[in-house]
């Protein structure tokens, strides 16, 4: 009976205010959405940043004849240089691996990396990519060192840091998942304002029930329970949105557009979204609910 | 069973007290009315034992409870003792008679056998067997009136409150909720009763307690309007 009662109150409520729950379900979501997608963009990233700092650290390129470098002076490495580089290589205390690969494997992984490209394999002839160590470091920072001490040794071309290059990538990722933060914050903020608004409407337009309520002694909490659970339920729902919005774009955006298209990285599977969906409505619920609970203090007085 | 020492209630708008020093005390099953011109302070007499207001000074005791110390999560059940009545019967347009009746004790939260079984009696109490499924818009003024004691009454309140309740209704129809709030009263519920109406109070002859600029001026068992009126 209890239940029944508060029940139709809401219902009520809800359908009273149509247009402003209809404005606070959909702020909350996009709001939600954008914070579900800056936190599985951060987990992009880390994914990827797992995945190459995994894979080699540092490359020493040694000379080939077409290399610019004045190391090399135009010509090949020779077989004495290449075997003193490898030993000093594996000599060195930062140096935790090191692999040698000639020029046929790097045309190899070359034509294996962009199968996708036949035009670009064409034009790369099997002698166009250097032949190069690749060092796997214990302590990734500890580039600096290694590149100081093998950059000017005779028969290299140069020495490339890995994380280096991936660096800006990873900076514009970032950046993205800044901003969406930001912008989340922002949204956010306009949905606690809405849904504070939205039930102020209501407590308004419910004055003489509440008014009567209050005088046949009613509790507070039969009093505010139904403009509570009605800013509950709009933020429940626009978690729900939020979470199927970032359930699509997932689907939509990485596994639809971006995996055919990117074969060199990993991407974020479903476990991530899994793991994202009870937040987005734990915060859709709580945050409406706080939201409602700081208006109905302030216009529901006993 | 209401009980003011030395009351006075202030309001910050305000330079003349609405209530100035006020004794009262009423006793359990007593009719009493409340009489004054505009301004006497008679509503604000009626929001202390409400505790809609508090005092500034004095104490308020209603049902051997000092209002004062009474925490506030404690008012609603002060309140389910104190039945109302206003002048505008504040009935709620969008729900039939049974349902406005039934509202006071879903809020509550009475059990739906009971609301059942008790809406309908108090209903035939107040004579409007037959019309629970009107709305008030359908009512008369003098019905509707009934409609709200019946709300007052419906979950047997030991006070009732009636704040001019007849000053929206002809003499006739008058008479007829006078008739029902003396019943109400002979069940043993105390009355206080806020009035303007000078016939009325001369035809009951029950305790009159005028106020005059916030102070008693009159305290009269058996009691009529005025002395001039």
């Amino acid at each position: 009976m209890r239940a029944q009662f508060i029940l139709s109150e809401i219902g009520i409520g809800l359908r009273r205010n149509l247009t402003m729950t209809i404005a606070v379900i959909l702020t909350v979501a996009i709001s939600l959405m954008l914070s579900g997608s800056g936190w599985l963009l951060h987990k992009q990233v880390d994914a990827m940043k797992g995945y190459w700092y995994d894979k080699v650290e540092v490359t020493v390129f040694l000379c080939s004849s077409t290399s610019s470098s004045a190391n090399c002076a135009g010509k090949d490495v020779t077989e004495e240089q290449r075997l003193a580089l490898g030993a000093a290589l594996r000599a060195a205390p930062q140096v935790k691996e090191v692999f040698y690969e000639s020029k046929e494997d790097a045309y190899k992984r070359f034509k294996e990396q962009f199968k996708e490209s036949p035009d670009l394999v064409d034009n790369v002839g099997p002698n166009a990519l250097p032949e190069s160590y690749r060092v796997k470091l214990h302590n990734p920072k500890q580039f600096d060192q290694v590149a100081s001490a093998f950059q000017d040794q005779p028969g290299v071309d140069g020495v490339q840091d890995l994380k280096k290059l991936l660096d800006p990538v990873f900076k514009v990722l970032g950046a993205f998942q800044k901003g969406a933060y930001i912008v989340s914050v922002l949204m956010l903020a306009s949905a606690v304002i809405l849904i504070s608004n939205t039930i102020r409407v209501a407590a308004f337009s419910r004055r003489r029930e509440t008014g009567i309520m209050r005088l046949v002694g009613a509790s507070n909490l039969y009093i505010q329970l139904p403009f509570l659970l009605e800013g509950a339920i709009a933020g429940l729902i626009g978690g729900v949105f939020a979470c199927g919005l970032v359930a699509m774009g997932k689907w939509w955006f990485i596994d639809q557009q971006l995996r055919p298209l990117v074969k060199f990285t990993v991407f974020i599977g479903w476990d991530a979204v899994y793991h994202l969906i009870p937040f987005l409505l734990l915060i859709g619920v709580l945050l409406s609910s706080a939201a409602s609970l700081v208006t109905l203090r302030r216009h529901l007085r006993v | 069973m209401i009980r003011l020492e030395q009351v006075s209630k202030s309001y910050p708008t305000s330079t003349r007290p609405a209530l100035d020093g006020v004794d009262v005390d009423i006793e359990k099953g007593e009719f009493v009315f409340l009489v004054g011109s505009s301004g006497s302070g008679k509503s604000t007499f009626l929001r202390l034992v409400l505790k809609e207001e508090i005092p500034s000074a004095g104490r308020v005791h209603v049902a051997g409870k000092d209002l004062a110390r009474l925490s506030s999560w404690k008012v609603p059940a002060l309140r389910r003792s104190i039945g109302c009545v206003f002048q505008d019967f504040r009935l709620l347009p969008n729900k039939t008679v049974h349902q406005n009746v039934a509202f006071a004790l879903e809020v509550i939260g009475k059990p739906q056998s009971l609301i059942d079984r008790v809406v309908p009696e108090v209903l035939d109490l107040v004579g409007l067997e037959g019309k629970a499924k009107r709305m008030p818009d359908e009512l008369s003024g003098g019905e509707q009136q009934r409609v709200a004691v019946a709300r007052a009454f419906v979950n047997r309140p030991m006070i009732l409150i009636a704040d001019e309740p007849t000053g929206n209704l002809d003499p006739s129809t008058s008479v007829g909720i006078m008739k029902l709030l003396d019943r109400i009263n002979r069940t043993g519920t105390t009355v206080v009763m806020a009035t303007h109406d000078a016939a009325i109070v001369d035809s009951m002859r029950r305790r009159v307690v005028e106020l005059s600029m916030g102070k008693v001026v009159r305290d009269q068992s058996r009691g009529v309007y005025g002395y001039g009126a």
